[in-house]
């Protein structure tokens, strides 16, 4: 077997909170690498509990990592929240969207659903709307880019100041 | 004189981007006495300053300027404003790029020729052969120090190439090794050798891999006949009333407008900014833009037949250890129709961290099957496809309509639509890098589309005949006797092989041209 020689070092949430919604955004617009990120004193939390929980379950069901702990997902999507108390359309974008889930989901609403394949039906209608797209587009850096999450995939990160692998395990292959 | 230069020395060759091209020409000049300044839009980040994580490294180096896509590719609906994956920063991509460094085939100089017409193509043959550039491939080999030449050993294989070379041989591939790389196998050139670190595209931070950025510049500026000017975007190219290039415009470092004048100028800026700033400095003149009399500049865009095959397997790889692209089967980069398409294309290894992996595997993807995808990240082995893509006429870099950049230039807008060359060549690829990998036991394998374009060719094409291209066999512009092309958009076709080798050879002969006629005082 192959093994992990050291686990990354971690940085703070609210760094990675902030590289990871800035790359997002650059990600699904081109354009926004530079965007200049509210400091964190100007943040309020605008939206209810409920929401927050919503976009968390939407969060898992958009990339199901089962052994995962929502304080991940929590991480993910805060950007949402972030943006949402500073710019009025991005706040209607999500409660709009949040709401149109519950809707489609009837009684009960979203996280209501306990089968994974009904709401992911929901998904399947929505995922070209700018709100799914918004949320997935966001998701797929603010999830993936959290350095604490990267042992979970088996993953390094940074290595240069490890020396690299050549001492390391990059040809430790047995199985073949 | 010596460098740093006047802004009114108009003796100067001044050439506009420092990677490949720009900054290999420019040490070369600067090597034979000729006073050079190389003008370089991004800043100047030296190797130690490279970043170790992806999205950090993007956000450091890539090109980032806004930009429009269209067409048929994939790329412009999953990264409509992203074309092309390469960087703005002194040294250009040879900061970013991978390091294979494998020479042009013969046969891949006479596409016209050897493929015959092919529907729906522009093909042409080059106006040079294999066996002209010989001896400048042997000298860019020694120069790069690519490893498999000039008694260079190859880089040891890590644990990706150790899958791909177990697959090639299940298959009978023949030509299977760790490649020929411009990355250090032992101390060369006051360089030290590969770490096996990985994040070969985020920069080589101990710089075993070769770029301008620590090679040829600092070699150029040693003679004190090369000044780099970074931060230093150019935005338009002047001429006098006899045609004849005079001078560069550009936004220095502060966003105030300079002009360099100049006895020569060579443009440098990849396939996407070279033919927009030619097409931006249209005049009364050349009302089409300059060096546009045959209509193809911006024409014949070529981002190579490319793809990627991930596949998972029962126990660890960790493929992200190690070189980023040293291993390579070169078996199917023959010309051979039987398999359904003209031209050929190499398997070379790659690796993406989690955070590309989750942004390129699937763009759009999300859901069970994608999330399980990527927990078997640890477990996967990694291939990247080249192949030769047809040019054709309207794929093109084109000025956008009414978006501008801040300096009032209309930006670039890449359209690419595949031929159906390249989907047969794509398809057959994928279908030989899963059967590599289920042949070493692979449980799920992946066909991953192209990421958005590195190789980027051809917007400036080299023809023998003025009205089928831009530039002749020096790269020198059939219209207007001293301006010149100096980087992969002068490439006629795209061949299988990566660029940039065959990209420092056109330079380094390019130099030796623009030498001689200088000292014959024709331009």
């Amino acid at each position: 077997m192959t093994k992990i020689y050291e686990q990354p070092p971690g940085l703070s949430r609210r760094e990675l909170l902030t590289r990871g919604t800035s790359r997002a955004a650059l990600i699904t617009a081109g354009t926004a690498a530079t965007r200049p990120q509210k400091g964190c004193g100007a943040h309020t939390p605008v939206r209810k509990p409920e929401t927050m929980a919503t976009l968390i379950r939407l969060a898992r069901d958009i990339y199901p990592h089962d052994t995962v702990a929502d304080r991940f997902y929590a991480i993910a999507v805060k950007g949402h929240d972030t943006k949402a108390g500073t710019d009025a359309a991005h706040k209607e974008l999500i409660e709009a969207g949040i709401a149109d889930l519950d809707r489609r989901a009837g009684e009960g609403g979203y996280r209501g659903l306990g089968w994974e394949d009904d709401r992911v039906k929901i998904l399947r209608d929505i995922e070209t709307t700018p709100f799914f797209q918004a949320v997935r587009g966001d998701l797929v850096v603010s999830f993936y880019n959290q350095k604490e999450l990267w042992p979970h995939f088996g993953y390094e990160g940074e290595s240069y100041s490890k020396g690299g692998y050549i001492a390391r395990g990059f040809d430790d292959i047995e199985w073949l | 004189m010596a460098a740093p230069y006047d802004l009114n020395d108009d003796s100067v060759v001044v050439i506009i981007g420092s990677g490949a091209g720009g900054g290999t020409l420019g040490n070369e000049l600067a090597q034979k006495g000729i006073d050079v300044v190389v003008l370089e839009a991004g800043a100047r980040i030296e190797h130690e300053d490279f970043i170790n994580d992806e999205w950090d490294s993007f956000a450091q180096l890539a090109w980032l300027d806004h930009r429009t896509t269209g067409g048929g590719w994939r790329v412009s609906k999953d990264f409509p404003n992203l074309p092309a994956w390469i960087v703005k920063a002194v040294g250009g991509t040879t900061t970013h790029w991978a390091g294979a460094s494998l020479r042009f085939q013969e046969h891949e100089f006479k596409t016209l020729t050897n493929y015959g017409k092919v529907e729906g193509a522009n093909l042409l043959d080059w106006p040079v052969t294999l066996a002209e550039l010989e001896p400048y491939y042997a000298k860019a080999e020694d120069k790069m120090g690519v490893t498999r030449t000039n008694g260079i050993e190859g880089l040891p294989g890590n644990n990706n190439f150790k899958i791909l070379k177990a697959g090639a041989d299940k298959l009978g591939y023949k030509e299977c090794h760790t490649g020929n790389m411009a990355i250090n196998s032992a101390d060369r050139d006051d360089r030290m050798s590969c770490q096996q670190t990985g994040f070969c595209f985020q920069g080589c931070k101990w710089g075993a891999k070769w770029s301008t950025l620590y090679t040829e510049i600092p070699k150029g500026e040693a003679t004190g006949r090369l000044e780099v000017r970074p931060n230093s975007h150019v935005v338009k190219i002047e001429h006098d009333d006899s045609g004849k290039v005079t001078a560069v415009v550009y936004a220095d470092k502060d966003g105030k407008l300079q002009s360099q004048k100049a006895r020569i100028i060579c443009v440098a800026g990849n396939s996407i900014e070279s033919p927009r700033l030619l097409l931006n400095s249209a005049s009364s003149k050349y009302p089409d833009g300059l060096a546009n009399s045959s209509g193809q500049v911006g024409r014949n865009y070529m981002r190579h037949t490319t793809g990627s095959v991930y596949a998972v397997f029962g126990k660890p790889v960790h493929f992200y250890r190690g070189t980023t692209m040293a291993g390579i089967v070169r078996d199917e980069a023959r010309h051979d129709p039987s398999r359904g398409f003209v031209g050929g294309y190499e398997l070379e290894t790659l690796a993406l961290g989690v955070p590309f992996m989750a942004a390129f595997l699937d763009p759009g993807g999300w859901g069970r099957p994608f999330a399980s995808a990527m927990d078997s990240y640890a477990n996967m082995a990694g291939l990247w496809i080249v192949g030769e893509d047809m040019p054709q006429e309207q794929n093109a870099v084109k000025l956008h309509g009414e978006l501008k950049d801040k300096y009032g230039m209309p930006i670039p807008d890449v359209w690419f639509t595949d031929h159906p060359n390249d989907v047969a060549m794509r398809n057959h690829a994928y279908k030989q890098g899963e059967a590599l990998y289920a042949a070493v036991g692979a449980t799920r394998s992946f066909p991953t589309p192209p990421y958005p374009s590195t190789h980027n060719l051809g917007t400036n094409r080299m023809s023998e005949k003025a009205r089928d291209g831009v530039v002749n066999k020096w790269g020198q512009t059939h219209d207007i006797k001293n301006l010149f092309v100096s980087d992969g958009s002068q490439f006629t076709t795209g061949a299988a092989e990566n660029p940039t080798l065959t990209i420092v050879t056109l330079a380094i002969r390019q130099a030796d041209y623009i030498a001689r006629e200088m000292g014959a005082g024709s331009i």
